[in-house]
């Protein structure tokens, strides 16, 4: 590689760019029909903008309010920042308790924690709407606790693996120092399983803010998540659809991952790859 | 540390996690497996009738195996795209290049949004193409197919890449020295040395994209709903219209769902010795 770069490099540069140009172009329309008038978005959906249907600001004035779209927004909010927490406390939890207290039970508690991840969401989704329901766990906080539930097998098993190779010497310390097992937990422990809980966290905020059947079996169309949101603003009656409103919600839903990515970026890689090697 | 006096410690340590993890899948689990051989329209009316609903999933109409036929299709042609072109940007971008982190990160990008706006997304795209030959893409099944594998494509190839590139730079660079001291040219390269060294991500990466393609759901609700005639329906999306679609077949969406996971949970065992066997170590 020294000199000039060869012409294959070249080329192979200008096709990575043509490339990525074609991958952001799906969003880009979107973006760019936000700012059109209704009427002229699922006819024309490639013409520009022009003096006749540009509406600047409007879709997203309607989309944010007749649709109820910001209510959906601070409830995918509190869904996803409450289950993450509880999650990664939890699950952190169990996985020590797992690791350490080690007998048969504990190894059936792992084992089924690790079974439940192969198991896809249709098999459980009509029974546990029914138990949920039941225990009257249909509402925001108790969907929060749902989502520990669903959360957990992962999570679990993630956590667990990284308790099992911090050597013992530590914890012994800090018990023969009077610390309890819940003092040493968060005191000693939680600090080393840092690394791990942060890509737990980052798993589960993805999975749980664009997650839609589970919030809409179990809290129905009455409390909208965005997804919810979305799709009952786009099967609205037949012809009816406000294709306006609805770009601007695409586009609002799309808005806090990409600043959520570019915060995180290098987080969020390393622990998608991290939940690909292990899940 | 005596860890035995842990085991007091049991309720503040595991039981809310465990209690959590029984509501939303134990009981759940054990209930629908329950079901699955029960008649009920709601879980208190169940009434045992041994296998039918397992012989009526399969036999009374052909919506299951066709939606069966689809998902397997549609896997086999995403897994097949999807890896050779995230191999191939992984290739691409693990040479030294201006502006290589934006190029990444852009391919990687879509795979961070949720199933139903890449899907309404999609739709609009689709359909503004197709709409300038006056169709759109519930007009006929190819046009759903297609379409749901262009979504796939590219929602997971920057996925896949990330870890294409993980795997190409573990490989050591003594090897690849050594490999053109020996006057290796660049496509024994590639075959020799580097795909048999990547081969655990190759594992990671088809695994990833067979068991996503069949449990693909909000793609396929948002982006053509099963349209046309059903024709488009892949494997969860059947079962849950078999649920919610049609009063008296609650039963049969049960049987469904646990023929699905066990199809799921094969697939996962086969894939994993299949490739595990042919990988190396560096």
């Amino acid at each position: 590689m020294n000199g000039k770069p060869s012409l294959g490099h070249r080329l192979s540069t200008v096709a990575l760019w043509v490339l990525a140009a074609v991958f952001l172009l799906p969003v880009a329309l979107v973006v760019m029909n936000s700012f059109k008038s209704r009427l002229y978005i699922s006819g024309a959906p490639f013409a520009l903008p022009d003096a006749g249907t540009f509406v600047g600001w409007e879709n997203y004035r309607t989309g944010l309010t007749s649709a109820g779209f910001t209510a959906a927004f601070g409830r995918s909010l509190f869904i996803t920042v409450g289950s993450v927490l509880l999650i990664v406390v939890g699950c952190s939890m169990t996985a020590w308790y797992i690791a350490r207290a080690k007998s048969r039970w504990t190894n059936l508690l792992y084992y089924l924690f690790v079974f439940s991840m192969i198991v896809p969401f249709q098999m459980v989704m009509y029974t546990m709407t029914y138990v949920v329901g039941s225990l009257g766990l249909d509402t925001l906080p108790g969907i929060v606790f749902v989502y520990l539930g669903f959360g957990s097998g992962l999570s679990v098993f993630m956590l667990t693996g990284f308790v099992r190779g911090i050597p013992l010497e530590i914890e012994e310390a800090a018990t023969m120092d009077g610390c309890n097992p819940l003092q040493c937990f968060f005191r000693i422990v939680m600090p080393v399983l840092r690394p791990t809980a942060v890509t737990v966290a980052i798993l589960n905020a993805m999975w749980v803010w664009n997650d839609y059947l589970l919030p809409y079996l179990v809290l129905g169309t009455d409390q909208k998540t965005i997804p919810v949101a979305i799709q009952i603003a786009m099967q609205g009656a037949y012809g009816a659809t406000d294709y306006g409103g609805l770009m601007a919600m695409l586009v609002l839903a799309i808005i806090p991952i990409i600043l959520f990515y570019l915060v995180g970026q290098k987080y969020i890689i390393q622990g998608v790859i991290a939940g690909a090697v292990k899940g | 540390m005596d860890f035995r006096q842990l085991k007091r410690w049991f309720p503040v340590f595991v039981l809310p996690t465990l209690v959590a993890f029984c509501v939303a899948f134990v009981v759940p689990f054990g209930m629908g497996v329950w079901l699955s051989f029960h008649r009920f329209t709601t879980v208190t009316n169940a009434r045992f009738v041994g296998l039918e609903n397992y012989v009526r999933a399969l036999t009374a109409d052909t919506d299951f195996l066709r939606a069966l036929g689809f998902t397997a299709l549609f896997a086999a042609v995403s897994i097949l795209l999807i890896n050779v072109l995230a191999f191939t940007l992984a290739l691409l971008l693990t040479r030294p290049r201006r502006g290589q982190n934006l190029l990444r990160s852009v391919f990687f990008m879509p795979n961070l949004i949720g199933g139903i706006v890449l899907g309404y997304v999609f739709s609009l795209l689709i359909n503004g193409v197709l709409g300038l030959w006056g169709v759109d893409i519930t007009y006929a099944a190819k046009y759903g197919f297609w379409g749901l594998v262009l979504l796939n494509v590219w929602q997971l190839a920057g996925y896949m890449m990330v870890i294409y590139i993980a795997g190409l730079q573990n490989i050591p660079g003594s090897l690849l020295e050594a490999a053109a001291i020996d006057g290796a040219s660049a496509a024994t390269t590639l075959w020799r040395v580097k795909l048999p060294l990547v081969m655990p991500a190759i594992t990671i990466c088809t695994f990833l994209t067979l068991t996503n393609a069949f449990k693909l759901f909000d793609q396929n609700l948002a982006l053509t709903a099963g349209a046309p005639e059903g024709k488009t329906r892949m494997l969860a999306l059947d079962i849950y219209q078999t649920f919610y679609g049609r009063a008296g077949w609650q039963g049969v969406g049960q049987a469904k769902a646990v023929l699905f996971f066990l199809l799921v949970a094969a697939l996962a065992a086969i894939q994993l010795r299949l490739t595990r066997s042919r990988e190396v170590d560096a």
